[in-house]
């Protein structure tokens, strides 16, 4: 009762439990029985929200438990077409025996297979494949193996695949569905009528599943990279498309940037497709083959990104620099055939000069620490041993005595030890 | 063309469903209707083009809006006709112009405009069906002020930039290349062995054609010579040049690797 003066609820707001329903409206004020006052106090004067256990109840005898007895007894399932009598446990509470058919009897379900008569068959059954033996048969084990066409294939007499039998059983319920129904209209909606069985599509469907199901690796290896490829190829004709037509659109709109007096501006290259360029020299080539026209420039710049893919920037600028140092043009002033292809030749003859320099400078770095002998651990590959001496030399820079290197190459005989550094040869040494 | 093409097939069939036939025609006849509308793998025709303009500053005669008269041209690098190639030839010029899209339907394949400034133009190149039915695209930057900004304009001397390309079509067809094979126009490299071509179809009367080279063209005085050759020469050079210090390396690291040998040796 204080709790609730505190809280400022209304005394009589809390709705009487079911037990306490006849009670009259005044039962706050009065202490029910079978509980002291004090305890009742407890619960603010009010009844309990859950319900409790009244003391009469407690006095009361409990209800006599339930007898349940377990009897073995006959019993029949409906689903069984013959009379037989099995036993089992029954679960008999009070002496009542359970009612209703045998609790699994409603499992049993099967197909409804059409049942044609032999007018029908006559008259729209009859195919120059099938026998009516055949049909009347497959009807059967349609019936008792409810459609389960594998099974039936199997017990089915004659050799006949799942395939044919199925589209002869689709067939002639579509017939029978077709000549029943009063108008076509009313089937149309079946599933048979709608999506008819279509033997061809199935069989080449089977077909194609088992072979990708006993596809070797290497026939998998292969079908991908055949379907990269026609990836790639696809794509090329989509981008050439699309470049085509946003051709025009470039060009107007690079006309409108380029308007006022000597501007020199930039001559985009002339290109019919503007592609990635390629690493492997072959499928640049194969790529151009691809395209019904093009330029030569534009196929040298093609073929000359891809022999720069494989190299750095600024091998490239050493490359280039290289050119002009040669007194040869970046680009050809006059691309035929022939001059590209000596362009692409020298091209690739400067890059295997560059290399070569490469490699002498590794081995004469190589060569000092031989003869350095300042290295404890026994001889690793001559890579290792080359790539750690490198890091400590280069960076530095090294001015050459033209002297001393005609001298080793006079002698011939191993350099002193203080030739240490690699020399960068420069295309003015020759 | 592809009416005459067709027919001249038609003649061939004649001969093979009359009378008993030389067998090395009838092989000839047959090959070549196998080979009809194929198109060969190794041949690759190529069309050399100069493509460019030139510009003359119009001195007193200039205005404001109109300070040069320029062309813009596309002609064969000997100045032969390229009609038999190209159909239509499509200058874009920038906005500013009337009808900045200008269509060039016959050789010579060339626009003269009047104008003052410079702007990139897209030539679009639309070839016979028979020919690439895929246009191909050149840029060109009109070019009307001298490089040497010291230099005075002259009416007389005209500003020429011109560029050398070669239109390659990878795979013709054969009937292309029948049409084209004698022409002065077109490259051909040599035909694979055992190939034969139906003779080129003999043209109509060529007094009737109208002329499309630009050999007697007016501009043609201010044509550039583009030969191969000395860029072939420069090329050549600088490749015996590589070469030989290619070799000077090899000759040099074959030596350092016997120094090393003989280190090792020494060492064990």
């Amino acid at each position: 009762m204080d709790a609730k003066d505190i809280l400022g609820l209304h005394k009589n707001s809390f709705p009487s439990s079911l037990e306490k329903k006849s009670r009259p409206p005044k039962e706050s004020h009065r202490k029910p029985d079978g509980i002291s006052r004090e305890v009742y106090a407890l619960t603010g004067g009010m009844p309990p929200l859950m319900p409790s256990i009244h003391s009469s109840q407690l006095k009361k005898k409990p209800l006599p438990p339930e007898k349940v007895t377990w009897q073995w007894l006959p019993f029949t399932n409906s689903a069984r077409k013959d009379d037989l009598h099995l036993y089992h446990w029954v679960r008999v509470v009070n002496g009542v025996l359970p009612t209703g058919d045998y609790s699994f009897a409603k499992y049993n379900k099967s197909v409804d297979i059409i049942k044609y008569t032999e007018e029908e068959y006559e008259k729209y059954l009859t195919d120059p494949m099938w026998t009516k033996d055949e049909t009347n048969e497959l009807f059967d084990l349609c019936e008792r193996f409810d459609l389960r066409f594998v099974v039936i294939a199997d017990r089915f007499p004659s050799s006949r695949t799942v395939e044919e039998l199925k589209d002869r059983y689709y067939s002639v319920l579509r017939a029978i569905l077709l000549a029943r129904a009063a108008s076509s209209g009313d089937v149309a909606t079946h599933p048979v009528i709608k999506d008819p069985y279509n033997v061809s599509q199935e069989m080449e469907r089977k077909r194609a599943l088992s072979m990708v199901l006993s596809q070797t690796r290497q026939q998998e290896k292969r079908d991908e990279e055949v379907l990269i490829e026609a990836k790639r190829i696809a794509e090329l004709r989509m981008a050439s498309k699309v470049t085509e037509q946003s051709q025009l659109v470039v060009a107007s709109n690079a006309d409108a940037e380029v308007t006022e007096g000597a501007v020199p501006g930039e001559t985009i290259p002339p290109s019919n497709v503007q592609l990635t360029p390629f690493t492997d020299n072959a499928s640049t080539l194969a790529s151009l083959r691809m395209l019904r026209v093009y330029l030569r420039t534009y196929a040298l710049d093609q073929m000359v990104q891809a022999s720069n893919s494989s190299a750095g920037v600024r091998t490239i600028k050493r490359v280039e620099q290289t050119l002009q140092d040669l007194g040869v043009n970046l680009k050809p002033r006059v691309p035929t055939k022939a001059v590209c292809a000596e362009h692409l030749e020298l091209r690739k003859e400067i890059l295997t000069w560059l290399n070569l320099q490469k490699q002498v400078q590794y081995k004469e770095a190589e060569g000092s620490s031989f003869r350095d002998g300042s290295y404890s651990e026994p001889p690793g590959t001559p890579k290792d041993r080359t790539f750690t001496l490198d890091s400590i030399n280069f960076g530095v820079s090294s001015e050459r005595v033209v002297k001393k290197d005609q001298k080793r190459k006079a002698h011939g005989t191993p350099p002193t030890a203080a030739h240490k550094r690699p020399r960068k040869q420069k295309a003015s040494d020759f | 063309m592809p009416n005459t093409s067709s027919s001249k097939k038609h003649c061939q069939d004649q001969p093979q469903l009359s009378g008993p036939i030389p067998k090395s025609h009838m092989a000839k006849s047959e090959e070549n209707k196998k080979n009809s509308g194929k198109k060969l793998k190794d041949v690759e025709i190529s069309v050399p083009i100069v493509y460019g303009n030139i510009a003359f500053w119009l001195g007193k005669k200039a205005s404001e809006y109109q300070s040069h008269k320029w062309t813009i041209y596309v002609r064969g690098a000997s100045n032969e006709d390229l009609g038999v190639i190209i159909k239509r030839v499509v200058f874009q010029l920038h906005s500013s112009f009337n009808n900045p899209m200008r269509v060039v339907d016959a050789p010579p394949f060339e626009l003269s405009e009047a104008g003052w400034g410079e702007f990139e133009i897209a030539i679009t190149l639309y070839f016979h069906s028979d020919v690439c039915d895929k246009p191909l695209n050149l840029y060109h930057h009109l070019k009307l002020y001298p490089e040497d900004e010291n230099s005075s304009m002259s009416t007389k001397k005209p500003v020429v930039v011109e560029l050398y390309d070669e239109i390659v079509f990878p795979d013709p067809s054969e009937a292309f290349l029948a049409r084209v094979q004698n022409h002065p126009a077109v490259h051909l490299p040599r035909l694979p062995a055992g190939l034969t071509l139906p003779p080129p179809i003999p043209v109509e009367d060529a007094s009737k054609r109208r002329k499309g080279d630009t050999k007697d063209n007016p501009l043609s005085q201010w044509f550039l010579n583009f030969s191969e050759a000395d860029e072939l020469l420069q090329l050549a050079a600088a490749r015996q040049q590589v070469q030989a210090h290619i070799s000077k390396l090899k000759r040099q690291i074959s030596l350092i690797e016997g120094q090393h040998k003989q280190l090792k040796s020494s060492d064990q």
